[in-house]
C-alpha cells in the first residue's frame, strides 16, 4: 500500500500548480521613484489608495465602542467648556470678535474636530510598527509607505467624523443653539478646509510617528506634540484672543490648520481662499518633509526586531 | 536568482562610552539559482533576519552587492516586489481587522494582478492551503497557522519567481507544519518557484531543502548539499546534533 505522508491528510491537495510559463523576463523600462509624489499623484494607483482609505474606514468600524465613548466624552466636555465661554463672553462681549453664539459653536466644533483631526496625537498604527519591527511589512511592499498611511488616515478621519463629530455637534446644536451656515457656499468652504486641515493633521502626525525610526523612546515627541497641538490648534482657547504678535505667529502656524481655520470658515471670519492657501501651503510642506524623511529612514535606517 | 557578494551590514548600539558596532552580516557571499530550495540556518542572532532585509530592500547593506531578480534590492526595490514574495513570521501583512479575502484583494491592486489571474490563483491557493473555511473571517479571530497560511497566500498571489521565508513554520503544530511543508515542496517541484527558507526546524531542512547554507556570526560557514553537512560531524547521528555540533564549534572562517 502506498504510504500516505500524514501532511496529505492536513491539507485535500486537490489541485495542482499550473507549471510557471518560462518568465519572457519582465524587464520593464526603469520606472522613476524619485520623486516625493510619485506614488500620491501616479493616476493608476488611485484605486488602490482609494481601497485603503475604504478599509481604513472598515477598520475603525470595529472599535466603534471606543469611539462612541469617544464621542460621549467630547460631547460632556463641549458642555462644561461652553459653559465656561459663556461666562467669559458675557462677561466681554465681542471679545476675539466673535458673540456668545459664535463662542460656544467655536467650542462644539473644536470637541467635534478632535476625533477626526486626532488632536490628541496618535491615530497612525506607524509609530508603534516601527519600533516592534512590524514596519519591515511595510517597507517591503509596492507602495509608497506615507500615501499607504495617508489614505489609511483619511479613512479613518471619515469614520470618527461620523461617530464622534456628530453627536458632540448635535448635543451642541440641541443644548446651546449653535450658529449653522445657511448658505451652500459656506459649507462647500468649509468642507474643504475640514479636508485640508485632516491632511495637515496627517503631515504632522506622520512626521512624529516616523521620528521613532530614530528615537527609539517616543514619549518625548508624543507629548511635546500633544501641546503643540492642543495649544496652537485653538482647542484649549481660540487662537485669536492670544495677545499680538504671538496670536499672529499662533494663527500661521501649521497647527492652526487643525482647529482655528476651519472654525473661522465654518463661522464665516474669515476670506475661504486666504485659508485655504494657508492650510494648503501647510499640508505640501508637511507631506514633502514627510517624504523625504521616508526617503532617509528607508536609507540610513534600522528596522527593529529579528 | 539571488546574488550576494561580500555584502556586510552593521549596526551601531548603544551610545556614550558603550557605543559600539555589531556585525549582523559579515562578508557574505552566495549564489541561489532559479528553481533551487534553499534552507538558510543559523543559531539565534546569526543574521538570518538582517540578510533577508538586505534580500527585499528593507535594509542597506553597508558593504557588498546584492542582486535579486536581477535587480539591486534597494535602488529597484519596487520592481523588485514584483517578482519576489516574502513572509516574516513573526509578522503579517494581513488587515487585522478586516476579513481574509480583504486583504488579500488589496494585494490584487498593490500588484496590479489581472482580475481573472487573481481569481485563479486565489482558488488554487485556497484549495492547496485549505482557506476556504476562514476566507472571510477577520484575520484577528484566526489561529496562528491559518493567520500564516493566509500570509503564505498574499505572498503569492502576484506568482512571484522568487519566494522568501522567515521562519514560516514558526509556532505551528506538527500538522500544519507538515501541511505547510509539502505546500512548499509543491509550490518549489511543480511551480519551479525559487525558495530561500529560514528555520529553526531541522525537520523543515530535511524535508524540503537540496542545500543548506549556515550562517554563524554574521558569517556563512557553509554551502552545501544536506549530506556535506552530515559529512561536516561524521561523529553525530541525527541532523540535529549535526547542526548543534556546528554551532558550538564552528566551522573554520572562509
Ligand atoms: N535593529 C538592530 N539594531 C541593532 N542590532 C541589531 C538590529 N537588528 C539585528 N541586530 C543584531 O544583528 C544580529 C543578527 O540579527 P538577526 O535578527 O539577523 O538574527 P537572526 O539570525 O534572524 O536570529 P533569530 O534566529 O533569533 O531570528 C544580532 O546580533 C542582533 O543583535
Ligand atoms: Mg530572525
Amino acid at each position: 500500500m502506498p504510504r500516505r505522508h500524514p501532511e496529505e491528510a492536513a491539507f485535500p491537495l486537490r489541485a495542482r500548480f499550473p507549471s510557471r510559463p518560462r518568465p519572457p523576463s519582465r524587464a520593464r523600462p526603469p520606472r522613476h521613484s524619485g520623486l516625493p509624489f510619485s506614488g500620491l499623484l501616479s493616476r493608476t494607483r488611485l484605486p488602490l489608495y482609494a481601497r485603503i482609505a475604504w478599509y481604513g474606514f472598515r477598520r475603525h468600524s470595529a472599535y466603534r465602542t471606543a469611539a462612541l465613548a469617544g464621542a460621549f466624552t467630547n460631547t460632556v466636555f463641549g458642555i462644561l467648556r461652553a459653559h465656561v465661554l459663556i461666562a467669559l463672553w458675557e462677561a466681554r462681549p465681542g471679545l476675539a470678535g466673535y458673540d456668545v453664539a459664535d463662542a460656544v459653536t467655536f467650542c462644539f466644533l473644536s470637541q467635534a474636530f478632535i476625533g477626526p483631526m486626532q488632536l490628541f496625537g496618535g491615530g497612525l498604527q506607524l509609530a508603534e510598527r516601527v519600533r516592534g519591527g512590524d514596519v519591515a511589512v511595510d517597507l517591503a511592499r509596492p507602495a509608497s509607505l506615507q500615501a499607504w498611511n495617508l489614505a489609511d488616515d483619511l479613512g479613518r478621519a471619515a469614520y470618527l467624523l461620523l461617530l464622534r463629530s456628530v453627536p458632540p455637534t448635535l448635543v451642541g446644536a440641541a443644548l446651546f443653539g449653535i450658529v449653522f451656515p445657511t448658505e451652500p457656499a459656506a459649507w462647500v468652504f468649509f468642507t474643504v478646509s475640514f479636508v485640508l486641515g485632516v491632511v495637515v493633521s496627517f503631515g504632522w502626525r506622520y512626521l512624529v510617528a516616523l521620528s521613532s525610526f530614530w528615537i527609539v523612546d517616543d514619549r518625548g515627541t508624543q507629548s511635546l506634540s500633544l501641546v503643540l497641538m492642543m495649544f496652537f490648534s485653538g482647542m484649549v482657547l481660540p487662537l485669536n484672543l492670544f495677545p499680538g504678535w504671538l496670536g499672529t505667529l499662533a494663527q500661521s502656524l501649521p497647527w492652526a490648520a487643525m482647529v482655528q481655520i476651519p472654525a473661522d470658515v465654518y463661522l464665516g471670519k474669515r476670506d475661504a481662499l486666504e485659508a485655504f492657501a494657508l492650510q494648503a501651503l501647510w499640508a505640501a510642506a508637511l507631506l514633502v518633509l514627510g517624504a523625504l524623511a521616508t526617503r532617509a529612514a528607508r536609507r540610513k535606517v534600522v528596522v527593529q526586531g529579528g | 536568482m539571488i546574488e550576494v557578494d561580500r555584502a556586510g551590514r552593521s549596526f551601531t548600539v548603544g551610545r556614550g562610552r558603550s557605543r559600539r558596532t555589531v556585525h549582523a552580516v559579515q562578508d557574505l557571499s552566495f549564489t541561489v539559482e532559479a528553481g533551487e530550495f534553499v534552507g538558510y540556518l543559523g543559531p539565534n542572532g546569526a543574521g538570518k533576519s538582517t540578510t533577508i532585509k538586505m534580500l527585499t530592500g528593507i535594509l542597506a547593506p553597508t558593504s557588498g552587492r546584492i542582486e535579486v531578480a536581477g535587480l539591486d534590492p534597494l535602488r529597484r526595490r519596487t520592481d523588485l516586489t514584483r517578482r519576489i514574495g516574502v513572509v516574516f513570521g513573526q509578522r503579517t501583512t494581513l488587515w487585522w481587522d478586516l476579513p481574509l479575502k480583504d486583504s488579500f484583494e488589496l494585494v490584487r491592486h498593490l500588484y496590479k494582478v489581472d482580475r481573472n489571474d487573481f481569481r485563479r490563483r486565489l482558488d488554487e491557493l485556497a484549495d492547496l492551503l485549505d482557506l476556504s473555511g476562514f476566507l472571510h473571517t477577520p484575520v484577528r479571530q484566526l489561529s496562528l497557522g491559518q493567520r500564516m497560511r493566509g500570509d503564505i497566500t498574499a505572498a503569492l498571489l502576484h506568482d512571484p519567481a522568487v519566494l522568501v521565508l522567515d521562519e514560516p513554520t514558526i509556532g505551528l503544530d506538527v500538522v500544519s507544519k507538515a501541511a505547510m511543508r509539502a505546500f512548499l515542496g509543491r509550490l518549489n517541484a511543480e511551480r519551479g518557484t525559487t525558495v530561500l527558507l529560514t528555520t529553526h526546524d531541522l525537520g523543515d531542512i530535511e524535508k524540503l531543502c537540496r542545500r543548506v547554507m549556515l550562517i554563524h556570526h554574521g558569517r556563512l560557514g557553509f554551502d552545501g548539499t544536506l549530506d556535506d553537512l552530515r559529512a561536516l560531524a561524521p561523529g553525530e547521528d541525527s541532523i540535529e546534533d549535526v547542526v548543534t555540533h556546528l554551532y558550538t564549534a564552528p566551522p573554520a572562517e572562509r
